[in-house]
């Protein structure tokens, strides 16, 4: 993979002028970009997806002129940008859950009915914790509250295995 | 690409890997670029079952986060650079990898389709390196990538090619789009038997991974 990332040799550059160093800049600029594109895609797997697509150039294969690698490259900076401030607000509400979460936990009475999920905190699986009464509407005349955590729906090779 | 050959006690026949060229201001713009390719027989059949069974071992092993993750992979990643290169958007024209795990994810398993794209299919998921099959019988000369020339065409399509297009072609003219053309087996005749596995490298792909994507093509070609 560094390969990608490294300059092209000059031995590359001896064809064709200025502009050939400057699009072989920017081929690298775009590997970059890119794999930094896909590094965030990955991080925001499966909270959030992101868009990456960049119009394409062409309908077919060709050498990209320099204006048109400089609209991919931009296109790709654009496209980072957006998808780290997504992912800086997920960060921050996920944040935010985990600590009501906790409050919850700690209180449960003082979040009745609260139902928090494991994605509002950016955990897989469709588990989820809920503060119920404790022997239902006694429980609820009574005060006894407590937080229920459920593991969420089991796997489906679990449920072959019943069946099995 | 330095020159390779294909071996193994699989391969009866041990085919090598030839390596066609590449246009030189089209090698100049893209340092890593090549082709190479094993000559084969086959014809379109469906799939022994150990190359079955290879898929479906294939499909078990292969979930929706590894499609996510796979873009990060150094091969997977080096086509996904190319093709912004070239002009092509990868989330919309898929790398050949991509485009299979997007099937894998679809169909719930990488689903037979014959021989020889199952051969295909195999070596392109394990390795990453993208391939496509021609027709031996078709070809003329060396392969190569080369941009179009005016007036050219690809077999078969009335539309003239845009000038500059990147294209793989053979002694007479170009015989597809580079990438983001027609499907991996476009060209084969249904009752050819030489076939030509072709491998198109990219900066980033070591020549290992190309030979070996050869000799797993054709190592489930002959099983």
């Amino acid at each position: 993979m560094p390969d990608l990332l490294d300059r092209d040799t000059l031995k590359t550059f001896r064809v064709g002028g200025d502009e050939r160093l400057a699009r072989a800049e920017l081929r690298r600029q775009v590997g970059r970009l890119e794999h930094e594109l896909s590094r965030l895609c990955a991080e925001a797997f499966p909270r959030l997806t992101l868009d990456t697509e960049v119009p394409a150039s062409f309908a077919v294969p060709r050498v990209a002129r320099l204006e048109e690698l400089e609209q991919v490259r931009d296109a790709l900076a654009e496209r980072i940008a957006v998808a780290r401030q997504a992912l800086r607000k997920q960060d921050e509400l996920e944040t935010r859950n985990r600590e009501l979460l906790e409050r919850m936990l700690t209180a449960p009475a003082e979040h009745k009915w609260m139902r928090i999920s494991r994605a509002d905190v950016g955990e897989p699986g469709c588990g989820h914790w809920h503060s119920r009464p404790r022997l239902g509407p006694l429980g609820m005349l009574m005060g006894w509250w407590r937080v229920k955590v459920s593991s969420g729906c089991p796997l489906s090779g679990r449920l072959a295995a019943v069946e099995r | 690409m330095g020159s390779a050959e294909a071996s193994g006690s699989d391969l009866g026949s041990e085919p090598r890997a030839r390596q066609g060229w590449v246009a030189p201001h089209i090698a100049a713009e893209f340092p890593g670029l090549g082709i190479a390719w094993v000559e084969l027989e086959s014809k379109r059949t469906n799939s022994p079952e150990p190359v079955r069974r290879r898929l479906r071992d294939l499909s078990d092993r292969f979930y929706g986060s590894h499609a996510i993750h796979m873009r990060e992979r150094p091969i997977p990643w080096a086509y996904r650079v190319f093709f912004r290169q070239i002009g092509l958007d990868p989330d919309h024209t898929r790398t050949p990898v991509e485009q299979l795990a997007l099937d894998r994810l679809h169909d719930g398993a990488f689903v037979s389709r014959g021989m020889p794209a199952d051969a295909l299919t195999i070596a392109t998921v394990e390795t990453g390196v993208a391939l496509r099959v021609f027709d031996m019988t078709r070809l003329r000369g060396e392969l190569c990538i080369r941009d179009s020339a005016p007036g050219e065409s690809l077999p078969g399509k009335p539309t003239e090619l845009a000038q500059g297009t990147l294209t793989i072609a053979d002694g007479r003219g170009p015989l597809g789009l580079l990438f983001g053309g027609p499907i991996a087996d476009a060209g084969f005749d249904s009752d050819a038997v030489q076939i030509a596995i072709v491998a198109v490298q990219v900066k980033g792909v070591p020549q290992a991974a190309v030979d070996e994507a050869l000799w797993i093509a054709g190592a489930a070609l002959a099983a």
